[in-house]
C-alpha cells in the first residue's frame, strides 16, 4: 500500500497572543515523521497535552507545519491552492457532536458540506442518502438533530463529513462524550466506512478498547512517537504505556498480572489478550491444557 | 438516615407544548448519608436533569426532593442554601473557571457564604489539597493550568463550599487514564476522609464500578434499578439492553462463569479476577 499521509520532519509551537504575557513558545510537535497508508485504520494515542489534536489538525491544513512538510494524497499542506483539495480529501470529526450540526433537519445538516463545494442539487440528494445509509441514519433523515441521542447526533456529524466525499477521516475523540452504546455505534460506523468505503481512518481516543480495533496503533509522547505497530505489538509494552500516562485494556491487564504472579507462562508478551473474546478463550485453553496434563 | 429521599418526583420538559418531554417520571429513591453512589445511564435517560433537582436548579414539574428529610422546597427563597450543601460539579467545569487566580476561583463559593476571610482561606487549602492541587498553583491563572489541573481547580471551588452532598456530572470525560485514574483516587479519598455523601454520574462502566457502594440505573426517565454495584453489574444482560455495559473484566468473568469456572458473580475489578483466576489455578 502507498502512503496517503506522509508528516516529515513537522514542527509546531504556539506562542500566547495574549498581551502584557511574557511570551513563553509552547513546543507541541518536536521535529514529528509518521507515515499513513491509503485504506488503513489508525489508532493515535497518548496523553493530553501530547499533540495529538495539533497533529489533527495539520492533517487537513486548518494548521500548517513551521518546520517539515505534511503531504495529503500527494499535496502539500502548506501549498494555499491546494487547501481546498485538501480539506475535500481529509474531513475532520469533533469531540463534541453539538457543535458541529447547524441545520433543524438532519438531512439538511449533512447537505451543508457539499452546497458549500457547489456540488449540483441532484447530486447532493443522491450523496445525502448514501451518507445517512452509511452511518445508519438514513430513516431518521427528516428528525431534528437536537432530539437524537448523542450516538445518533455524531453519526449525523459524520455523514455530513461523508457528503464530501473525502478519502481520508480524521476523528479527534469521538466517543468521549457518549454513552457506551453511542460509542459501540460510531465505532462500528468508523469501521464500516474503512472496511467497505475504503476510507483511511485516523482515530484519536483515550480509550483503549477502541484504539485496539485499529489496523495500527502509533502513541504519542511529548510531541514525538513514542511506539508504533500492530494492536498486539504496542499493547504487550505494558509498563512502557502506563509510564506515559497510557493504559492498557482490562482483558490485557489481567493476563499482564496473571503472568507477573506466575500463571499462564506459556502466553506469550506479545500474544496478551485485548477484548474479552480473546481473554476468555486464552483461560479456558491455558486451564484445559492443565487438566489434561493432571 | 436517608439523605436524600425523592417521592413521586417528576420533571416534564416544554409542558403544554407538542414538544413535552417527561425526563424525569415518578422516581422514589432514597440515598443514605455517607453513601458513594455511582448514576448511569443512557443519553437522554434523566441523569442531568435529576441532579439538577436535587440542588434545587431546577424545580420539579410534581413530586418532592428531600434533604434530610425536608422537601429543599418548601421555602423557595431559601433555596441558595440548598446549593451550598449539595454542591454541583457540572460537565467540564473547566470552562466556568473565571478569576485571576486559582485561589480565587477556588474562593468564589465559600466568599459567598458570609464566612470570614480566615474561614474562607482555610477552606481553600483544604479544597486544594483535596484536589489534589499543590500550593504553588495557587498564585497562577487558572487558565495557565493543564487540562486536568483546571478541571481539579474547579472541582475544588464547590469542595470549598463543604457540601453535605457532592454531585459530579461525568467528571473524567476527555482526561487520559492516568489523568482519570488520579482524579477518582482524589474523589474517592476525599469521600474516605470527609464522609459525606458522593453521587458520581459517568459514562465509564470501569470507573463506577472502581468507587460506587451503589448504583442508581437510570432508564427513560425512571429509577430502573438501585441496587450495591456488584449486583447491577451482575445483570449484564438488562444493562445491555439499556444500551448500557458491564466492565471489560466483569464480562470476561461472567462468560468463564457461563462455561462452569467455578467463578463468583459480579467481579468489578482486574485485581478481583486475578485473585479469583489465581486461586482457581491453584498456588504452586
Amino acid at each position: 500500500m502507498e502512503d496517503f499521509i506522509k508528516v516529515e520532519n513537522v514542527s509546531f509551537q504556539y506562542v500566547s497572543d495574549v498581551e502584557d504575557e511574557p511570551t513563553v513558545p509552547v513546543n507541541v510537535l518536536k521535529n514529528i515523521s509518521m507515515e499513513i497508508k491509503r485504506g488503513e485504520f489508525v489508532a493515535l494515542l497518548g496523553h493530553n497535552g501530547c499533540g495529538k489534536s495539533t497533529m489533527a489538525k495539520l492533517l487537513n491544513a486548518m494548521l500548517l507545519p513551521q518546520q517539515g512538510k505534511v503531504t495529503i494524497d500527494g499535496l502539500d499542506t502548506s501549498d494555499e491552492e491546494k487547501c481546498y483539495d485538501i480539506r475535500k480529501t481529509v474531513g475532520l470529526v469533533l469531540q463534541n457532536p453539538d457543535n458541529q450540526l447547524v441545520a433543524s433537519i438532519v438531512e439538511e445538516d449533512v447537505a451543508f458540506g457539499p452546497e458549500n463545494l457547489g456540488v449540483d442539487p441532484k447530486e447532493i440528494r443522491i450523496r445525502v442518502d448514501e451518507a445517512l445509509k452509511a452511518v445508519d441514519m438514513y430513516e431518521y433523515r427528516t428528525h431534528a438533530p437536537f432530539k437524537l441521542s448523542g450516538g445518533q447526533k455524531q453519526r449525523v456529524a459524520i455523514a455530513g463529513i461523508i457528503a464530501m466525499q473525502p478519502k481520508c477521516l480524521v476523528l479527534d475523540e469521538p466517543t468521549a462524550m457518549l454513552d457506551p452504546k453511542g460509542r459501540d455505534e460510531v465505532i462500528a460506523t468508523i469501521k464500516k466506512l474503512n472496511k467497505e468505503n475504503g476510507i483511511t481512518i485516523v482515530l484519536i481516543t483515550h480509550y483503549m478498547d477502541e484504539a485496539v480495533q485499529a489496523d495500527r496503533v502509533i502513541v504519542m509522547n511529548d510531541g514525538a512517537v513514542l511506539v508504533q505497530g500492530e494492536p498486539h505489538e504496542v499493547f504487550s509494552q505494558v509498563e512502557l504505556l502506563k509510564r506515559h500516562r497510557l493504559d492498557v485494556p482490562q482483558a490485557t491487564e489481567l493476563m499482564y498480572r496473571l503472568r507477573g504472579r506466575g500463571f499462564f507462562s506459556g502466553v506469550e508478551q506479545a500474544q496478551l489478550p485485548l477484548d474479552s473474546d480473546e481473554c476468555v478463550a486464552v483461560i479456558d485453553r491455558i486451564f484445559k491444557q492443565k487438566q489434561a496434563e493432571e | 438516615m436517608n439523605i436524600i429521599e425523592t417521592e413521586d418526583l417528576s420533571f416534564v420538559y416544554g409542558q403544554g407544548t407538542p414538544f413535552e418531554k417527561k425526563a424525569n417520571d415518578k422516581l422514589n429513591i432514597q440515598i443514605k448519608e455517607g453513601e458513594f453512589i455511582g448514576i448511569i445511564g443512557h443519553t437522554g435517560s434523566g441523569k442531568s436533569t435529576l441532579v439538577q433537582m436535587l440542588n434545587g436548579l431546577i424545580k420539579p414539574t410534581s413530586g418532592t426532593v428531600k434533604l434530610c428529610g425536608e422537601d429543599i422546597w418548601a421555602a423557595p427563597k431559601e433555596i441558595r442554601k440548598i446549593r451550598f450543601k449539595v454542591g454541583l460539579v457540572f460537565q467540564y467545569p473547566e470552562y466556568q473557571l473565571f478569576e485571576e487566580t486559582v485561589e480565587k476561583d477556588i474562593a468564589y463559593g465559600p466568599g459567598n457564604m458570609g464566612l470570614s476571610d480566615e474561614e474562607i482561606q482555610q477552606r481553600v487549602r483544604l479544597a486544594a489539597r483535596f484536589a489534589g492541587l499543590k500550593d504553588e498553583l495557587l498564585k497562577k491563572s487558572p487558565f495557565d493550568l493543564s487540562g486536568g489541573e483546571k478541571r481539579r481547580a474547579a472541582i475544588a471551588g464547590v469542595i470549598a463550599m463543604d457540601p453535605d452532598v457532592l454531585i459530579l456530572d461525568e467528571p473524567t470525560a476527555g482526561l487520559d487514564p492516568s489523568g482519570r485514574d488520579v482524579l477518582l483516587a482524589q474523589i474517592k479519598q476525599y469521600h474516605d476522609e470527609r464522609k459525606n455523601t458522593v453521587l458520581l454520574v459517568s459514562h465509564s462502566m470501569e470507573d463506577i464500578a472502581r468507587t460506587a457502594d451503589r448504583i442508581l440505573v437510570m432508564n427513560k426517565g425512571r429509577a430502573a434499578m438501585l441496587e450495591d454495584t456488584q449486583t447491577v453489574f451482575s445483570r449484564g444482560d438488562e444493562l445491555e439492553k439499556m444500551g448500557l455495559r458491564v466492565p471489560q473484566v466483569t464480562k470476561v468473568m461472567s462468560r468463564l462463569r457461563e462455561m462452569g469456572y467455578n467463578l463468583p458473580s459480579g467481579i468489578l475489578t482486574v485485581e478481583q479476577a486475578a485473585n479469583e483466576l489465581q486461586n482457581l489455578l491453584g498456588k504452586r
